[in-house]
């Protein structure tokens, strides 16, 4: 392609992303300060929980955690991995993979 | 108060190690259970902000796999900084390295992406330009202009179809994910992060922008990957999120 | 009124206030009831900008603020992080809230952040540490900070001082005031076996500069003993509602904040825990 032709393709792209726009930028309104907070908050009261949490001996350690079948992973199917090999994306087929 | 606090610190993060020496009840009996209120609270508010933190990793493993695995992360990798909003940006690593969740390989760059997302919630305000300049702009100008992004534009790509696992995952209404990569762009129109699919190449132009390449250079690099790519739908989406924040037009040489 | 000062230098109305919470945004604005101010923690608002930011500007237009710093380990046997020094510095020097206090504890330990107020023994080389400390804050923030009593679960051996007594001389050396917890003195005077009111009897009240109430949780302890936990998930307790009555009397009107941090409830419920402190200043000014 030469430049010529490029600097028209551009051009052509930004008549054609331009022209995708609704409308201006709008203000930072009351109203888009509605909303929660997406992050951790840090406070200072104590845990919500009791004792108990924080306190098991295997709660932190590595090699003794145990994969449940729990959430959405179930449900999805990836039929394949970025390497090709075909393989399901759902916890509950996939337990040979867990190393031995 | 420097070893105590060194003892107190190991204690607080390791329950097999005992509740440190000279603590009581209040009275005269040893503190015992009243030392494991403070384990309690160090693991269970990191847990929460982890929990909280990367929601679409929570939604795909369960509560109660998330809750495991935080145990896990907070104790090899506590905050090593008061800012909760900022912690885990260790947890995608943390997470490719678990063997149990090793068959899982899309985890570590959903991990990434709701990292991007907090980091795109919690980035700097910068007004964006009028689209019309670019109209204004001479085509040849525009080639040899750079753009400077908005702090809250995130670039996650992956070899996993993340945009459609993370739509699955926070939309009823999404298809299951197909295989195959995806690249996503999240841009911050107000307050809210948006993450879109970029289109093949989309990620290679604005990554080359982002380093500072003119449009022109990006787009050739992004046409020696992507032969088809659509600058137009990629820019489209650059401007409704409101990413671009300056046109650095430059002299064009003699 | 020509000579009065901006809005934003106001110190806090002795009135009532409550820790703020994004869910409540809407509703505050509405309708903030009895709610005369409001308290954000620090931490929260040291991102770069977006909708926190946002929402304090716009809350800062209408209320006094006050800053409540989490994460500033007064307490550390090591230095203070100069970066959480600047990030507090930026954060005050815009928001020019009515108020910043912080908490007598620690929290960060050879850059490890453990995310809770974790005790001190009461020695005098504690005392030279906090000092210093606050000595330091003050100087680089250029203003005078209220600094907090926690909650206790424990007590050290090595503790040589009472700690109202303790909090007293930090305030006589350092000139900081005082943010007096009064859920924090009922749960440590329960857990540790001493008068609530006789601490109030010992603590600096003339260095009183707001006063904070929240609610608590109950565990036990391995001889079954109950033990109070300072986890602001609840209603305030009515013998806290008590000793706030009792502590008012020795300090007289003090900005009286409302602490809801686990459960949050509606904003109706706590704006009507907001009523209830108003309601204990009406008795305290008669």
């Amino acid at each position: 392609m030469s430049n010529a032709v490029k600097t028209l393709a551009v051009a052509g792209a930004v008549a054609a992303a331009l022209a995708a726009q609704t409308s201006g930028a709008s203000a930072q309104s009351k109203e888009k300060c509605y909303g929660v907070s997406l992050a951790g908050q840090n406070d200072c009261a104590a845990g919500p929980g009791t004792t108990c949490a924080g306190t098991s001996v295997v709660d932190y350690q590595g090699n003794a955690w145990t994969l449940v079948n729990a959430g959405s992973c179930d449900a999805m199917e990836l039929p394949a991995t970025p390497d090709g090999t075909a393989r399901q994306g759902s916890l509950e087929a996939l337990t040979r993979d867990l190393p031995a | 108060m420097n070893k105590l606090q060194d003892i107190f610190t190991a204690a607080l993060l390791n329950p097999d190690l005992p509740a440190p020496g000279g603590l009581r009840d209040g009275g005269a009996q040893p503190a015992g259970r009243r030392f494991d209120i403070y384990r309690n609270n160090v693991a269970v508010s990191l847990t929460e902000a982890l929990r909280i933190g990367f929601p679409v990793i929570t939604k795909l493993i369960g509560q109660q796999n998330m809750d495991g695995l935080a145990g896990i992360f907070l104790r090899a990798h506590p905050p090593s900084s008061p800012i909760l909003m900022q912690y885990g940006a260790r947890f995608p690593d943390f997470l490719a390295q678990t063997p149990q969740l090793a068959h899982l390989g899309y985890l570590p760059d959903i991990a990434r992406l709701d990292l991007a997302i907090r980091r795109s919630y919690h980035a700097g305000d910068a007004p964006p330009i009028v689209p019309d300049i670019l109209a204004e702009t001479p085509p040849e100008v525009l080639m040899a202009a750079t753009i400077t992004l908005a702090p809250a534009v995130q670039l996650v790509r992956s070899d996993w179809p993340i945009h459609d696992i993370w739509r699955f995952n926070t939309d009823d209404t999404a298809a299951k994910p197909r295989p195959g990569g995806q690249d996503i762009l999240i841009t911050r129109p107000d307050f809210d992060p948006l993450p879109q699919l970029l289109p093949p190449g989309g990620a290679i132009w604005i990554g080359g922008l982002i380093d500072g390449l003119t449009i022109g250079a990006a787009h050739d690099a992004a046409l020696a990957k992507a032969p088809d790519y659509d600058l137009g739908t990629t820019l489209a989406l650059l401007l409704a999120g409101g990413a671009l924040t300056s046109l650095n037009r430059q002299r064009i040489g003699p | 009124m020509p000579g009065a000062a901006p809005p934003s230098a106001n110190p806090l109305p002795a009135a009532a206030g409550v820790g703020y919470k994004a869910q409540h945004f809407a509703a505050i604005t509405d309708d903030p009831g009895a709610v005369s101010w409001l308290e954000i923690h620090a931490e929260n608002y040291m991102g770069d900008g977006g909708r926190p930011l946002a929402q304090l500007r716009h809350l800062s237009e209408r209320f006094p603020i006050s800053v409540h710093g989490v994460g500033l380990s007064i307490g550390g046997a090591g230095p203070l992080d100069p970066d959480h020094l600047d990030r507090l510095k930026h954060l005050l020097g815009w928001l020019k809230p009515a108020s910043f206090s912080e908490h007598l504890a620690w929290s960060t330990h050879d850059s490890t952040f453990l995310n809770d107020l974790l005790p001190l023994p009461l020695t005098d080389a504690t005392l030279m540490r906090v000092c210093e400390h606050i000595d330091q804050v003050q100087d680089f923030l250029g203003r005078k900070m209220l600094l907090e009593n926690p909650a206790s679960y424990l007590t050290f051996d090595d503790s040589t001082w009472a700690e109202p007594e303790f909090l007293g001389e930090i305030a006589r050396r350092t000139g900081c005031g005082m943010l007096l917890d009064v859920n924090n003195v009922f749960v440590s005077a329960t857990n540790l076996g001493f008068s609530a009111r006789g601490y109030i009897d010992a603590y600096p009240v003339e260095k009183v500069g707001e006063i904070h109430l929240g609610g608590h949780g109950v565990d036990m302890d391995d001889l079954g003993a109950r033990v109070l936990i300072d986890n602001h998930g609840h209603a305030v307790g009515d013998p806290v509602w008590s000793l706030l009555d009792y502590t008012l009397g020795a300090t007289g009107p003090q900005p009286v904040l409302i602490e809801w941090d686990n459960d949050v409830p509606d904003w109706a419920t706590l704006q009507g825990e907001a009523a209830r402190a108003s309601a204990a200043l009406a008795r305290v000014r008669r």
